[in-house]
């Protein structure tokens, strides 16, 4: 059971990189990318975002839709969830937790309805994850969103001290600079499988 | 913008929702690996935003205007739950490839982005035609993506073998072929834009899935990335006093 866990913890921030591999995510991954502390600022509100979804909509799922034979209003279901649990979390911040809501309140309306956050909660239902795997995938997925912004927002300071034909600057070298980063986690696929097993 | 055919034309090539506007990057990188996956997503896509901007433009005299989002979102999420059941009871094979990508289009930016920004303002006829134009662009470009990325990527194209396999290029098919054809795409776009005299396409709140919502926010995080460049300059400017 451990090692499941660890492998799955692995997986989530290496193998199957929700950015890189998976593709959930890219808009703030371009968007906010830029400089090192907003993207810091915006991973930290996304795995904070991606555990709390995960912890509030597992339980609903589990009890209520899967009880009840409503699995086809997953997808409707979890939206809401989260668009007002995000909702939820931004007003009692702003009244009870002024120092956190200053770090990361900028962020929280950004990630309402982003495809990271649904990705996730909806591939834990996918996959037939328990909670703690759950949790332990959207833990894992976050840091693996978090990974990949400390490296991008690297990268991207670079680029932007280069000097760069005028038709391929701004998003062109953008995405050309992500694709071969995204090279880079293919190197993982290998070592997943003969690690764990 | 008051001709129908403008209305209708100008998703095509003009506002092009992936190469111009910048919208729905996540699924077009995601699905575009093989033709057939795209045009499913296509049409999964044409299907969900014509049906919401029509009845999202029918009812955007009633959705009061602070709970538009939520109202938008749950129009969207109900087509797409009615594109996935379709999809599993009559293209079961086209279901399993788009995966999660196709509950994912309830956040792809692009139908968000038109019902904000074309369908709640205007009259149901022209909704329509906005949301086939915007999902036929979509699927152009998926289409254009996909065309690179399988011929080069498995040899084939609709899966059909044209080039030897033992002729493929791998790359093309990781999900690094993905973002490099884009990137690519995207600058002999810019550049046919610039010709003609247009600006480059950029990400910015305008392509924001919630521009409504979010536009504050992302106000705020520009300026609070304003303030730390100019720090950083500061310090810079500082250390570089010290040092003489």
């Amino acid at each position: 059971m451990n090692t499941n866990l660890f492998y799955i913890l692995f997986v989530a921030i290496l193998v199957e990189n929700y950015v890189y591999v998976q593709f959930l995510g890219i808009c703030p991954f371009l968007g906010v990318s830029k400089n090192l502390k907003t993207a810091m600022g915006m991973s930290v509100a996304v795995i904070f975002v991606m555990v709390l979804a995960t912890a509030v909509t597992w339980p609903i799922n589990h009890f209520i839709l899967e009880t009840y034979h409503l699995d086809y209003l997953q997808t409707l279901v979890f939206i809401l969830i989260i668009a007002a649990l995000v909702q939820l979390v931004e007003t009692f911040m702003k009244r009870y937790m002024v120092p956190l809501y200053n770090a990361l309140g900028i962020y929280l309306p950004l990630i309402t309805t982003n495809c990271i956050v649904l990705g996730v909660v909806l591939l834990n239902v996918q996959s037939g994850y328990g909670f703690t795997e759950s949790m332990v995938n959207s833990i894992g997925g976050g840091l693996g969103f978090l990974l990949a912004m400390f490296m991008f927002s690297g990268i991207r300071s670079r680029i932007d001290e280069s000097d760069i034909p005028d038709f391929l600057s701004g998003l062109p070298i953008t995405l050309i600079a992500a694709g071969i980063a995204a090279l880079s986690f293919q190197g993982f696929v290998g070592i997943a499988e003969n690690l764990f097993t | 913008m008051n001709k129908p055919k403008e209305v209708f034309f100008q998703g095509f090539i003009k506002e092009n929702p992936i190469f111009r506007l910048v919208l729905g990057m996540c699924s077009s990188l995601a699905v575009s690996s093989t033709m057939i996956a795209s045009l499913g997503m296509g049409i999964s896509v044409i299907f969900v935003l014509v049906l919401s901007n029509i009845v999202i433009s029918s009812l955007r005299k009633i959705i009061p205007d602070m709970v538009r989002i939520p109202a938008f979102i749950t129009v969207i999420a109900g087509f797409v739950t009615i594109v996935q059941l379709l999809l599993k009871a009559y293209l079961l094979e086209i279901n399993d490839m788009l995966g999660v990508y196709l509950p994912l289009i309830v956040v792809n930016c692009i139908i968000l982005g038109r019902a904000e920004a074309f369908a709640a303002k205007n009259s149901v006829g022209y909704a329509a035609l906005d949301g086939l134009g915007m999902g036929i662009g979509y699927t152009i470009a998926l289409l254009s993506i996909a065309f690179i990325r399988e011929l080069f990527g498995f040899g084939s194209l609709f899966g059909m073998q044209i080039i030897p396999e033992e002729y493929t290029i791998l790359i093309f098919t990781l999900p690094t072929g993905g973002f490099l054809v884009l990137g690519f795409l995207m600058a002999v776009w810019n550049k046919l834009a610039a010709l003609q005299g247009k600006p480059k396409a950029e990400l910015n709140c305008h392509s924001c899935p919630v521009a409504g919502l979010c536009g504050e926010g992302f106000i705020r995080l520009q300026k609070a990335e304003e303030i730390d460049i100019k720090i950083d300059k500061n310090a810079g400017a500082n250390t570089e006093k010290e040092a003489k």
